[in-house]
């Protein structure tokens, strides 16, 4: 491991401070799935997919509908640790567009509370490409912050500064036996956040869907496990 | 005798041209069936059992009136359920011999998930008079809407291997079954074919309707003695037997010497992996190429088939088998069974030797081969066990929940029902006797709406209560779902396994043969590159291509990933007791191979034999650690769970406990602290530390972080319906299910921790894999009887678990310390 992080070009993966340098920026990848831009006191959630529970309701799949009210508790613990000015919800923030209809009216009022205690942006998403209407908070299509561009989707190839969801990354490491876990993926310049919802499963980053975004050999990913994150080199990933 | 008479003349002289006489539990069968009676017959292997229990149905409809055309159609009058599709095939062809024989004009079908379209659907306009199926065809024809048609005339329901039915899940699904074909046809009688049981009434009492409240009916019950004793010894080596292990290696040239002298051998191991191990390694030593083969249920069918057809030819010399070849099928001439492994159950060693000469009154030869010391003794008990005619299998649980949930749904497919009317139905069922209104109500609104708290699927319902006081499905594609997903054999997902060639540049090679499937967590462990034992070959792993795995030969003898070669079967309580009887009783020692009777008295010389209703204890200090072994010899499952208490609980009697290590007979336990000082001490003493009372809270909270209920959880699941094992159009992989079913248990947990399907995991968990109920008899029984030794160093009964323990990893945390080493340290320090 050790000769891994002295290779060339490795050097500028941590800020002086100890935080992760992206394009620039000196950002935290925080256990619980958010991305912390402590400079901006800027907090970004991607794919938060509530009301993906009664989603499958609807078509027979009773899962509990108890997403919901898991994801949005996990969200307010992060924004009270955390204390951020700005919230970016980075897209997929609802998993259809009947989503905010579904809402039960105890998770309506604690979202409504959420958005309303700090400057909340919605980036449009593929699940929920009209933004909400009534909630609060500001709809946007993408927004560019200092060296950082903030959408849902990643753009196909290298793009600089981007920040982005979607792919849901999930990275899978071990040599007798393995674990996979949710992860943040990043090469420095571009990161792709992992998805925060209740029930939102992982892509693996070996995944063709990944392909020619990242420059590998600066690829690592910070694999979220019980309340700790773990950096992982791409040379340690397996595929599924 | 006068139950001749009940013989029809036709049949009685179709006995006789065969030179045969109709056995006496035939014609009590016979009796019994004629008059309405149901029955259980108890009789050993080649007994003549499917004749016995198909008899009355023969004679009932020899005297049947031929069916006129421009009649009704008449229903199915006999329906065999049998938990194997072989072996409803295998007894049609059985039957075909006295039907043809007598010249009978009975039309017997098949109806497996092998049989095709246009055949089902000849049969459900043209029913044959005798049915053979398995209890989830039952289940699916029981959900068509024509059920009442096809089943109004049924008579008689023949029950194969009960036994091995009744103590699953399957067995539940059959006993609802069963009382939904009562409610169609009320007079049916039932007939249960069974090899071995330690509980005949319970048996007896399951074939029967039930009513709440009364005492238990019991159906009739013929029992055929035993046939000539089995010829059964414990293989003797010269060399001596090894401590621990499983590969029982010190045998096989001594067994190749065994097969060259017969004309048939069944090898008999306890796990797929053993299977590929002992196979292996005869050939590696067969210098005089003996035909021997390999069988077992992740081989290609096709190879399989191979086998058995080489078998009944009488072309191969010995098989290695594992329990595929368990079951009542009848395979060749075998004049020798070698069971490799400590059987674990004195009734499946029964059943296995019974596959030695498939004749009652020719005694059968077998060949116990333990792998071990302790499997010695184990072994020993079971021979005595056979000898003495004991019998052990599992009682017959509460029904499940969740199977009950899809008999539900199954029922509302068949057509609309009333609640009351059904409930009633259910608890005629001998394992759901217990079961609540509230229960039943509860389960129903699971396959209505989920069963939640917060009723979110209301409008979404798949049944709904009408106004007319009956359930009734509210869309036909929960119909068509149901058809997809019938059935409790939840099963690790199988990946096929394809020679292909070497991986070059950006894949393996393809396009080979295919060799069989592996479970899917086998091969997410592996890298290209790495070998594994597989159809009898070293086998190199080159990739994965969906749903298949790539290999190529590898040149190598020796594989690298090793394989779990451990029995999948607990040794059972029976053979537990005996076990520890014989180690307490130095005059029974004389049965036992000189090496072993030495450990044992080095072992009484050193420390001590604990007596039969004793628990001993050891502690000793070895290498800088200090080691805690308990003999409770109560199996591997509950073991294990107790290990796991035991290890939380150390932990906060401030010992330190590293980890700990569980098998059949021994538990070992390692701390950084000296734990044999601590209880000379007192804190805690070893019964504060052994109290019954870590069932409770020690219990739930470990249960809380526990992976097993997850797993348990997944499949009440999909048994329940909640999540679907086969969705319309395409096939979930396992992956997928088992993402989102570990994401909706943690939820489910902590948003309505009392919901059925949490429930309902929970029972399978305690029963199942935790083994609770024996794990709660021991700390009671044991209560007041601890026997603290305080050694120097390792005592002899220690040996063997001490040389287990070198390869096991701390419990818990083992996830983490993969992350912690793929991780860069150099970042991580920086982070911190």
């Amino acid at each position: 491991m050790t000769a891994l992080s002295k290779r060339q070009g490795d050097d500028d993966v941590l800020t002086a401070g100890g935080l992760v340098n992206l394009n620039g920026a000196a950002v935290r990848f925080d256990a619980s799935g958010v991305l912390h831009w402590p400079e901006e006191r800027l907090l970004v959630v991607a794919d938060l997919h509530l009301e993906k529970g009664s989603s499958h309701g609807a078509r027979g799949r009773f899962v509990p509908p108890y997403d919901t009210r898991a994801t949005l508790r996990a969200l307010a613990e992060v924004i009270g640790r955390l204390r951020p000015e700005r919230v970016i919800a980075l897209g997929d923030s609802f998993h259809d567009g009947d989503a905010e209809r579904r809402l039960a009216p105890a998770d309506l009022e604690t979202l409504t509370t959420l958005v309303g205690s700090v400057d909340w942006t919605w980036v449009a998403g593929n699940h929920d490409p009209s933004p909400p209407a009534g909630l609060g908070g500001r709809p946007v299509a993408e927004i560019v912050i200092g060296p950082l561009v903030f959408r849902h989707e990643p753009r196909p190839g290298r793009s600089a500064g981007e920040v982005a969801g979607h792919l849901h990354p999930a990275a899978k490491v071990g040599r007798t036996r393995s674990v996979r876990r949710r992860a943040f993926v990043c090469d420095g310049s571009r990161c792709l956040l992992p998805a925060f919802g209740a029930y939102t499963g992982g892509l693996n980053v070996m995944d063709a869907a990944f392909k020619g975004l990242f420059e590998r050999s600066r690829l690592i990913a910070w694999m979220l496990s019980d309340g700790r994150v773990y950096p992982v080199r791409s040379a340690e990933f397996l595929p599924d | 005798m006068t139950e001749t008479n009940l013989l029809p003349p036709k049949f009685e002289a179709w006995f006789a041209s065969r030179g045969w006489s109709p056995r006496a539990h035939q014609l009590a069968l016979l009796e019994h069936g004629l008059a309405g009676r149901s029955v259980l017959l108890i009789a050993p292997t080649g007994a003549g059992k499917t004749l016995a229990g198909f008899l009355p149905s023969l004679v009932d409809l020899a005297g049947r009136p031929k069916w006129k055309p421009g009649t009704r159609r008449r229903g199915v009058h006999t329906l065999y359920i049998s938990p194997l599709k072989a072996l409803a095939v295998d007894i049609e062809r059985n039957l075909e011999t006295p039907v043809g024989g007598i010249g009978l004009d009975i039309a017997i079908e098949t109806r497996t998930g092998d049989t095709s379209a246009s055949r089902r659907q000849r049969q459900k306009l043209i029913p044959p008079d005798i049915l053979l199926t398995t209890p989830e065809q039952l289940a699916l024809l029981l959900a068509g809407r024509d059920a009442e048609t096809f089943f109004e005339d049924l008579r008689t329901v023949v029950l194969d291997e009960l036994h091995a039915l009744v103590t699953s899940k399957r067995g539940d699904l059959l006993a609802l079954g069963l009382s939904r074909l009562r409610a169609i046809a009320p007079a049916i009688r039932t007939v249960g074919l069974s090899a071995t049981v330690a509980q005949p009434d319970e048996l007896r009492a399951w074939l029967m309707p039930q009513a709440p409240g009364e005492p238990l009916a019991l159906s009739e019950i013929v029992t055929v003695a035993g046939g000539a004793q089995p010829d059964i010894r414990i293989f003797e080596a010269d060399d001596s037997i090894p401590f621990a292990g499983h590969s029982a290696r010190y045998a096989y040239e001594g067994l190749l010497e065994e097969i060259d002298r017969r004309r048939m051998t069944l090898i008999f191991v306890n796990t797929r992996s053993q299977a590929e191990m002992v196979f292996s390694e005869l050939w590696r030593l067969n210098d005089a190429n003996l035909p021997i083969a390999l069988h077992h249920g992740s081989l290609d069918v096709g190879q399989r088939r191979k086998v058995e057809a080489a078998m009944a030819e009488g072309r191969l010399r010995a098989v290695v088998a594992t329990s595929t070849l368990d079951l009542g099928i009848d395979w060749g001439d075998v004049d020798l069974v070698i069971h490799i492994g400590a059987p674990k159950g004195a009734s499946r060693l029964a059943q296995r030797v019974g596959r030695a000469n498939h004749r009652m009154d020719e005694p059968s030869t077998a060949l116990l081969v333990p792998a071990n010391r302790f499997e010695v003794l184990e072994c020993q008990a079971a021979l005595d066990a056979n000898y003495v005619g004991a019998q052990d299998t599992p009682p017959i649980r509460d029904g499940a929940l969740d199977v009950l949930a899809q008999h539900v749904l199954g029922r509302a497919v068949a057509g609309p029902f009333r609640a009351d009317e059904f409930y009633a139905e259910v608890v005629s069922a001998y394992s759901f006797r217990q079961l609540g209104r509230e229960r039943f109500d509860r389960v129903v609104d699971l396959v209505a709406t989920g069963g939640y708290a917060l009723r979110a699927y209301e409008r979404y319902a798949k049944i709904k209560l009408t106004a007319d006081g009956t359930w009734r499905l509210t869309h036909p594609r929960f119909a068509q779902a149901y058809r997809l997903n019938v059935g409790t054999i939840i099963e690790s997902p199988m990946l096929k396994v394809r020679l292909g060639g070497k991986a070059r540049g950006r894949g393996p090679v393809m396009g080979g043969r295919l060799l069989g499937e592996v479970e899917e967590y086998f091969c997410e462990q592996m890298k290209v590159g790495d070998t594994f034992l597989f159809a009898g070959e070293v086998l190199r792993f080159e990739g994965m291509r969906e749903t298949e795995v790539i290999v190529s030969r590898a040149r190598s003898s020796d594989p690298r990933i090793p394989v779990y070669a451990g029995g999948k079967f607990p040794l059972s309580t029976f053979l537990a007791a005996s076990v520890r009887r014989m180690l307490s009783d130095p005059s029974s020692w004389h049965k036992l191979p000189a090496p072993v009777r030495d450990w044992l008295e080095l072992q009484r010389d050193h420390s001590i034999l604990p007596r039969p209703d004793e628990l001993l204890v050891e502690t000793f200090p070895h290498r800088g650690r200090y080691f805690l072994v308990l003999y409770p010899f109560e199996g591997r499952l509950a073991h294990q769970t107790l290990g796991m208490l035991l290890t939380r609980r150390l932990e906060r009697f401030g010992q330190k406990p590293l980890g700990f290590i569980a098998t059949d007979y021994v538990i070992g336990v390692w701390c950084a602290a000296d734990v044999g000082a601590a209880f000379v001490r007192g804190e805690p003493t070893l019964s504060r530390l052994l109290e019954p009372d870590m069932l409770g809270d020690d219990l739930e909270a470990w249960m809380a972080e526990s992976y097993l209920l997850k797993r348990m959880f997944k499949s009440c699941a999909m048994i329940a319906g909640l999540v679907e094992k086969n969705a319309i159009g395409a096939q979930k992989t396992g992956r997928q299910v088992t993402v989102s079913t570990d994401l909706i248990y943690d939820v489910l947990r902590e948003h309505q921790p009392d919901h059925i399907l949490l429930e309902a995991a929970w029972a399978d968990a305690s029963s199942g894999l935790l083994d609770l109920g024996r794990l709660s008899d021991m700390l009671s029984r044991i209560t007041g009887r601890i026997v603290h030794k305080r050694l120097d160093r390792i005592s002899p009964l220690a040996v063997p678990i001490m040389l287990e323990i070198g390869g096991e990893r701390v419990a818990g945390e083992a996830d983490e310390d993969v992350l912690r080493q793929a991780a860069d340290e150099i970042i991580r320090e920086a982070m911190a």
